[in-house]
């Protein structure tokens, strides 16, 4: 478990990571997503002890990170998958990171096997291709066969091959039980891997909620109608037990899964005139974007509330303007 | 395993995988004992040459170290790419996570590296010692004679604290390009210009270099205020502020 209690880091007057407070929790994927620059990779870095929060702290099942014996055994992360020395071959390069914090060195073979580079292991990584360098930090990341994994952006630059590779890998060590943290600017990509997302935009925290809520909240189709006789519209789609929001001009908005096809059958039983009938289908990334893109505009604003202390699973509403939805050509009528 | 011995074996691992560490060690050897064989075969050569004065003051364990000036340029680069290695490969922050706390692993980091500098320093000083007395034929001396033992470790001893003199600043500077681009020009040009400038030279004597230097020598250089005694006392106070310096950057700096 990490656990962000009031971090905020400064260089010099610029504010990159603001006030944080959130909980990672075990045995599931927690996606750290914001745009590039929202401070994630700082956050990161900060969990790991690299960068010194200006206030606030960061705690690792319960101490700071410094204070881990042996830290590998409890995170392994995978920050830049350059951080390897490239003259050192991938076999060596893992060695020393076993020999400080003594792990076993069968698990450098094991680790390497894992991430399919049993053959390049006595390669140096200064000839290896994005996908390799990836792999090798991902083993770097494992070797220590820890409870808590860290990835920053691991798809970035990958192949879709490589990409399919991850995504398994991370749902298979958060079914394991394990801490998986991973950041993405991509929505689509946490979309796919995530349980849990963590939102920041410009160093702050916009939502800190369920994945599947975050769909639910988002991503959820309806229908929309119109017509000019809106009280016979309601009292037929009440009868029918259909649940619906009505703006006052005659415009409906059904969002119980009724399809359009049944509200279209159902207008032409009572012989009510429409004048549209539109499915409805926002996409998570635009919910995203609408997300962030608030984060700039209104600095205090509901978005970007402070979270209640305990984070999660009580985490604060995700409240999307209406704008998220795509508008639909009015045709005049 | 108590983390400290980890983080040594971990940084022995580390020392002993990249090919850039025995380069260094090899030229710093390999240039010493080829320079410093050379400049005693040309004493030897041109000893008749010398007024009487300067037999009078020859110092012929002295000369066989004098490669010590081009072989301290590879023991520099040793120093410098040890530390730089970190950097410029993003390889750090690997490193401090695995040994988050900084006193660990930049103590075991230099001391890994000094103990092979120190091997290798001595080593090398005794090669060229020998190679250089053959060279100098009818007027060299022996390992027995006053000093000349106490001036071939001092030499060796030289050549590792320029190793860690360099360790210090390239952890302080974190780049290996720009501590190359500094240590090299000045340790190779800037401190032997001072050393021979009039005015100059009564603070040139207090550079680590130049203080160090008089650990080799068997007969004292008029010109210095101090003794080999005192050449290794300023020296070590500069590897100690140097190393110091480092400490300090590397723990209030994020890295």
């Amino acid at each position: 478990m990490i656990e962000l209690a009031g971090v905020t880091k400064r260089y010099g007057r610029k504010v990159v990571v603001d006030d944080l407070t959130f909980t990672v929790r075990a045995g599931c994927v927690t996606g750290f997503l914001g745009p590039n620059g929202a401070g994630k990779s700082t956050t990161m870095r900060m969990m790991l002890g690299l960068d010194r929060p200006t206030s606030g702290h960061v705690l690792i099942d319960g101490q700071p990170y410094a204070r881990l014996k042996d830290p590998l055994r409890h995170v392994g992360a995978l920050l830049d998958a350059k951080a390897m020395h490239g003259g050192r071959s991938a076999y060596d390069n893992l060695r020393c990171l076993a020999l400080s914090n003594g792990i076993p060195l069968g698990r450098v073979d094991e680790v390497l096997e894992e991430v399919g580079l049993t053959a390049v292991a006595r390669k140096r990584p200064k000839g290896f291709s994005l996908g390799m360098g990836q792999r090798l930090g991902i083993a770097a990341a494992l070797l220590g066969d820890p409870e808590i994994v860290m990835l920053d952006e691991p798809v970035n630059g990958l192949d879709p091959e490589g990409i399919h590779w991850i995504r398994t890998l991370m749902k298979r060590l958060a079914a394991e039980g394990r801490t998986v943290f991973v950041s993405s600017h991509l929505m689509s990509e946490m979309a796919l891997t995530a349980d849990h997302l963590v939102v920041i935009g410009r160093g702050r925290l916009l939502a800190d909620t369920g994945m599947r809520e975050f769909i639910d909240r988002n991503s959820r189709s309806s229908v929309r109608l119109r017509t000019p006789e809106p009280e016979k519209l309601r009292d037929v789609l009440a009868a029918a037990g259909i649940t619906a929001t009505e703006d006052g001009t005659g415009t409906f908005e059904v969002a119980d899964d009724t399809p359009a096809e049944r509200l279209g059958e159902l207008a032409l039983e009572h012989r009510i005139p429409l004048h549209e009938l539109s499915p409805q289908q926002a996409s998570l990334e635009e919910a995203f974007i609408a997300l962030t893109g608030e984060a700039a505009e209104y600095r205090t604003g509901p978005l970007t509330a402070k979270p209640v202390p305990s984070g999660y699973p009580a985490a604060p509403e995700t409240t999307l303007p209406e704008t998220t939805r795509p508008e639909t050509t009015r045709t005049e009528s | 395993m108590s983390a400290p011995v980890a983080a040594l074996r971990s940084e022995w691992a580390k020392l002993t995988t990249v090919r850039s560490t025995a380069w260094t060690l090899f030229a710093a050897f390999a240039v010493t004992v080829a320079f410093g064989t050379l400049i005693s075969a040309l004493s030897n050569a041109q000893y008749d040459d010398l007024s009487r004065q300067e037999r009078l003051t020859f110092d012929p364990a002295g000369t066989s170290f004098t490669g010590g000036v081009l072989g301290q340029l590879a023991i520099i680069a040793f120093g410098v790419m040890v530390i730089g290695g970190e950097y410029s490969t993003g390889m750090i922050r690997n490193s401090l996570a695995a040994v988050p706390r900084r006193g660990v692993f930049y103590v075991s980091k230099l001391a890994v590296a000094t103990g092979a500098a120190l091997v290798v320093g001595m080593v090398t000083s005794f090669v060229t010692f020998f190679a250089g007395q053959a060279a100098l034929g009818s007027h060299s001396t022996t390992i027995g004679a006053d000093n000349v033992l106490r001036a071939t470790l001092g030499a060796g001893l030289y050549m590792t604290l320029m190793a860690v003199f360099s360790m210090g600043v390239a952890t302080m500077l974190r780049s290996s390009m720009l501590s190359m681009g500094i240590l090299m020009p000045f340790f190779f040009l800037v401190t032997q210009i001072l050393a021979s400038v009039p005015g100059a030279k009564e603070v040139a004597h207090y550079l680590p270099d130049q203080a160090g230097a008089a650990m080799a020598r068997v007969v004292p250089n008029d010109d210095v205020p101090y003794g080999p005694g005192g050449g290794l006392v300023i020296m070590l106070v500069w590897v100690a502020a140097a190393v110091l310096g480092g400490y300090l950057v590397l723990r209030g700096r994020d890295a």
